[in-house]
């Protein structure tokens, strides 16, 4: 087979510079992203097994981990139906400002991290706006695990929308309208024809905002208080043992993080290429 | 940033579908609801900053930017937002023109590695340097070998007195980490979608590779491109966890103004750290204008287009 | 500028788009590549122009590219002096109809750049000759699909190529402005005299509009020849089918029997159809549908023996004449019909009921043998 393939002129391109911008791109991803990560997954290889466990399942550790993926997960749970909602209301509605709420969606996108961190603080403690109102209610939300949360939905909220808007745009308003030839009310329709079809959407905006929660750092350390085995993060915890010198503890934690954010995106790329396909199909 | 949602290539299909037929109730609950929750999440926060920043009036809002600390971390973050968008620029243009262009194994995989560093955790993003270039990193250890691979890389190292970590380079290295692909996503999707017909046109026409690039791609992807660079500018301006891993922390010398920032706010000077913040803010405001500056004017192209066609079949 | 491609083999990954195809197209003439997608015409079209390069083999004469003799095989698209007009025209979108026919000109080395005033009516000599005298400030997106073939044709023209290469050039048009386009392409051509090569899966367009036709089927060369040499005389089962209706019957039970050759097609314009099943020599069917619009009508017929389904053209005073209705028993003559077994044909003419062999053998060098 070799030969039959060592005849073909696959070399040839008729456009030029493939080898050049190649080549850069080859070279400055491996400079820039390639090597770093490399010499922090080497870093661990110089670990043994009892020194890379203690330094990733201290109970102060798994407590950090606790906090970080669970306000992730029920912030990212949380922007499943306000995204859905929010979308739904942009696409389907009009009403005075919509362009400008439209314009704002992507606010925590372009919004530094810092900024949002100190703005939330402000707004949730004691005698913030909000703060005082939360107060007399016994709700505390800065420098507890709600402000984590807070902060978490704040940085989280442009994902489900930003997946969902297209879909719903795209969506034929015939389906709708033959649902409701067929008897079908409104909310059978919403649940029965326009939902499975947002679904693959959805699900990717969880996933993003999920993953952007779990790395999430300048938003959270100004309301999170960062107590330990409280409302310390993951991401703080890997700054913390930067701080004491514990680069190899730093490092270990970083690779549990690496691998969990990667299995994360390897899902995300996994469930938009069967996206795809259903579409396709 | 926006992870792989929002490009000009979902705008190309922006359309309104209206369901005005849903009764009033229906519409008012939901509308209220969707306001409710993005004045709570969006609005607040943006009015808290100036709010805040404006505290103890004008005076002492300009007083913020006086401090000499404030300028020297405005000058750092434009130099660091300097050197790593024009090379994430490069980076963009070079990559879209490879995966975008041409067709080779692994293309898939390339254009995965190309977003990587948006699921990093920023933290990770500064880390990952301090690991390599540390005193305890790879290019720590070679600094410190008794016996290198080059003595006179070692030498010229010393000599310059170079560092890297809790310095400057650390900070636009870690900038550069982050807003690695930011331009590269607009354009790829961009560029794929143009395929290469204009470029081969180009080419039997007698342009040469360097004048079908500047002259028929380059106009071809302008606002995506642009659009990428306003994105890739914010993420670098507004960028804190990474820098702040590589970050010396010294006042005047390793501060950006997300880092100036922390620290006042950290000296409880409040005011004076939204003031600061403010100006981060005005950026994104600006950043967010632009945004759909671009994609109106892309729609706009968009529609046109439509139009024209319309007219085709009517002809 | 004569156009010579020399045992020309593609692969994409294990798609073989080409194997093994040689042409030539002689100066000055108008060559239509003619076959469905994915026979390989526009491969072939693309490897001329230089915008893909042939698989290379141990061969070292295959492969090759010659223009007026002189191999151009390694030579880079823009050297070769060909005006290529893309299937979807590849207009440059952001700049105006002028600057896109400037364009060859305006990037050619500050040496051999003509001047601006030169240019400029070198431009809108070519908008005139193309018809388009007050658009050269319009933008691409601004101007009706024929008008966009006819810019990336001046664009083309422009560089006054030596040879003019055309993808699928009306592909992308509705049927009335591919009928008015082709003949302005025509008359161009005469005026012009470029060689001049087209792709088109349109046997009509080519047969119309073309010197002379390359029909391509499977990533080879059918046939080669004058349109109506190739409409009378094809070379293959393929080349029956693909140009214009026929009829494919079973040969075997008719009485048009002959030995080994299994397969018969006639052209729905040879079938004779008469009354009653009285006429000797005649083959037995019955009227199944009678369609009659223009001056044509067509009978659809089912044959009695073997109850294949097959049509007629009669002419309207002949159908008339006949006053045929559905059901109606008829006997039924074939003027001129093609035999074929596995691998070889035998063009016939049916006289009196009985087969005349005009022409037998083999099929012609280029013609695949099994396409049945």
């Amino acid at each position: 087979m070799n030969s039959s393939s060592a005849q073909r002129r696959s070399s040839r391109r008729v456009l030029p510079g493939f080898g050049l911008s190649l080549g850069f791109t080859l070279a400055y991803l491996g400079i820039i992203i390639l090597l770093p990560l490399v010499a922090t997954f080497a870093k661990t290889a110089g670990m043994t097994w009892a020194e890379f466990w203690t330094a990733v399942a201290s109970p102060r550790v798994i407590a950090s981990y606790e906090i970080t993926f669970g306000a992730s997960l029920l912030a990212a749970l949380f922007n499943v139906p306000c995204g859905v909602l929010l979308a739904w209301v942009l696409v389907r509605y009009e009403f005075p400002g919509r362009r400008l709420v439209d314009a704002l969606v992507d606010l925590p996108f372009a919004l530094p991290t810092a900024v949002a961190g100190i703005a939330l603080t402000a707004i949730y403690a004691k005698n913030g706006w909000i703060g005082h109102c939360l107060e007399p209610l016994g709700i505390k939300v800065a420098y507890t695990p709600v402000g984590v949360w807070v902060a978490l939905t704040f940085i989280g909220l442009p994902f489900v929308v930003r997946t969902v808007q297209p879909i719903l745009e795209e969506l034929e308003p015939e389906l709708e309208e033959a649902a409701a030839t067929l008897g079908a009310t409104r909310a059978q329709t919403f649940r029965r024809v326009i939902l499975p079809a947002l679904r693959p959407a959805v699900v990717t905006g969880f996933a993003l905002a999920f993953a952007r929660a779990v790395g999430e750092y300048g938003s959270v350390v100004f309301i999170s208080g960062n107590r330990p085995m409280h409302t310390e993060i993951t991401p703080l915890l890997i700054i913390t043992k930067l701080d004491q010198y514990d680069y190899q503890g730093a490092t270990a934690l970083a690779v549990v993080m690496l691998v969990g954010s990667f299995a994360i995106l390897f899902l995300i790329q996994l469930m938009q290429r069967q996206g795809t396909r259903r579409a396709r199909a | 940033m926006a992870g792989n949602v929002s490009t000009l290539a979902y705008v190309a299909k922006h359309r309104q579908r209206r369901s005005l037929g849903d009764p009033r109730w229906m519409r008012f609950t939901l509308i209220g609801a969707a306001l409710l929750f993005a004045g709570l999440f969006l609005v607040v926060p943006l009015a808290a900053v100036f709010t805040e920043a404006l505290r103890k009036g004008w005076g002492a809002y300009f007083a913020a930017f006086a401090d000499k600390d404030a300028q020297a971390a405005i000058r750092l973050t434009f130099l660091a937002a300097g050197i790593a968008v024009p090379l994430n620029l490069v980076f963009g243009l070079a990559a879209s023109w490879a995966i975008a262009k041409f067709d080779f194994r692994g293309k898939s995989l390339l254009i995965s590695l190309i977003e990587l560093p948006f699921a990093i955790s920023p933290v990770i993003s500064g880390l990952v340097y301090v690991l390599l270039f540390g005193a305890q990193g790879w290019l720590g250890h070679y600094l410190a070998a008794e016996h290198p691979l080059f003595p006179w890389l070692q030498q010229w190292l010393i000599a310059r007195d170079l560092h890297i970590i809790f310095a400057v380079p650390g900070i636009v290295l870690a900038t550069i980490f982050v807003t690695f692909p930011f331009v590269a996503r607009e354009l790829i999707p961009l560029m794929q979608a143009q395929g290469k017909d204009e470029e081969l046109a180009a080419l039997t026409l007698g342009a040469t590779g360097w004048q079908t690039f500047r002259r028929v791609t380059l106009p071809n992807v302008k606002w995506g491109l642009f659009y990428g660079v306003v994105l890739c500018n914010a993420r670098a301006m507004g960028e804190f966890g990474a820098v702040s891993v590589v970050s010396g922390h010294i006042r005047g010398e390793t501060n950006t103004i997300p880092l100036h920032v922390e620290i006042l706010y950290n000296e409880y000077n409040t005011q004076a750290a939204f003031a600061v913040a403010s100006l981060l803010t005005l950026l994104a405001l600006v950043t967010l204008v632009l945004k759909n500056l671009v994609e109106w004017r892309h729609r706009r192209a968009l529609e046109a287009a439509a139009a024209s066609d319309i007219r085709q079949f009517a002809t | 500028m004569s156009i010579e491609a020399r045992n020309i083999s593609k692969h994409f990954g294990s798609y073989t788009a080409l194997g093994g195809v040689s042409l030539k197209v002689e100066t000055g003439r108008l060559t239509a590549l003619l076959g469905p997608s994915g026979s390989g015409k526009t491969t072939l079209l693309r490897i001329i122009a230089g915008l893909e390069f042939p698989d290379v083999t141990a061969d070292p004469t295959a492969g090759r590219v010659l223009f007026h003799g002189a191999d151009v095989s390694d030579m880079p698209a823009g050297q070769r002096g060909v005006g290529f007009v893309f299937q979807h025209y590849a207009l440059f979108k952001h700049m105006t109809v002028f600057d896109n026919i400037a364009f060859g000109l305006t990037v050619r080395p500050r040496k051999t750049r003509p001047s601006r005033p030169e240019i400029a009516d070198r431009v809108n000599e070519l908008l005139r000759l193309v018809q388009l005298d007050n658009l050269g400030g319009r933008m691409p997106d601004q101007l009706s699909g024929g008008q966009r073939q006819r810019v990336a044709l001046a664009r083309a023209l422009a560089m006054q190529p030596k040879v003019l290469l055309l993808d699928e050039p009306f592909g992308a048009l509705d049927a009335q402005v591919r009928k008015e386009l082709r003949r302005w392409l025509r008359q161009l051509h005469e005026q012009l005299h470029v060689t001049t090569v087209f792709v088109t899966h349109d046997q009509e367009e080519a047969l119309e509009l073309a010197d002379e036709v390359v029909v391509m089927n499977q990533a080879k060369i059918e046939q080669v020849g004058q349109p109506q040499e190739v409409y009378d005389r094809p070379a293959s089962p393929f080349v029956i089918e693909f140009l214009g209706n026929v009829n494919r019957l079973a040969a075997g039970e008719s009485r048009l029997r002959t030995p080994g050759k299994d397969v018969l097609y006639v052209r729905p314009h040879d079938v004779d159809i008469q009354h009653g099943s009285a006429i000797r020599h005649g083959l037995a069917a019955r009227v199944l549908h009678i369609f009659s619009a223009g001056n044509y009508g067509r009978v659809t017929l089912a044959r009695a023996d073997t109850g294949e389904h097959f049509e007629a053209e009669v002419a309207r005073d002949r159908l008339r004449d006949l006053q045929l209705k559905q059901g109606d028993d008829v006997s039924v003559m074939f003027r001129h019909v093609r035999l074929f077994p596995r691998g070889e044909f035998t063009e016939a003419d049916v006289r009196d009921g009985k087969l005349t062999e005009t022409k037998a053998g083999a099929v012609p060098a280029h013609g695949a043998g099994e396409h049945i």
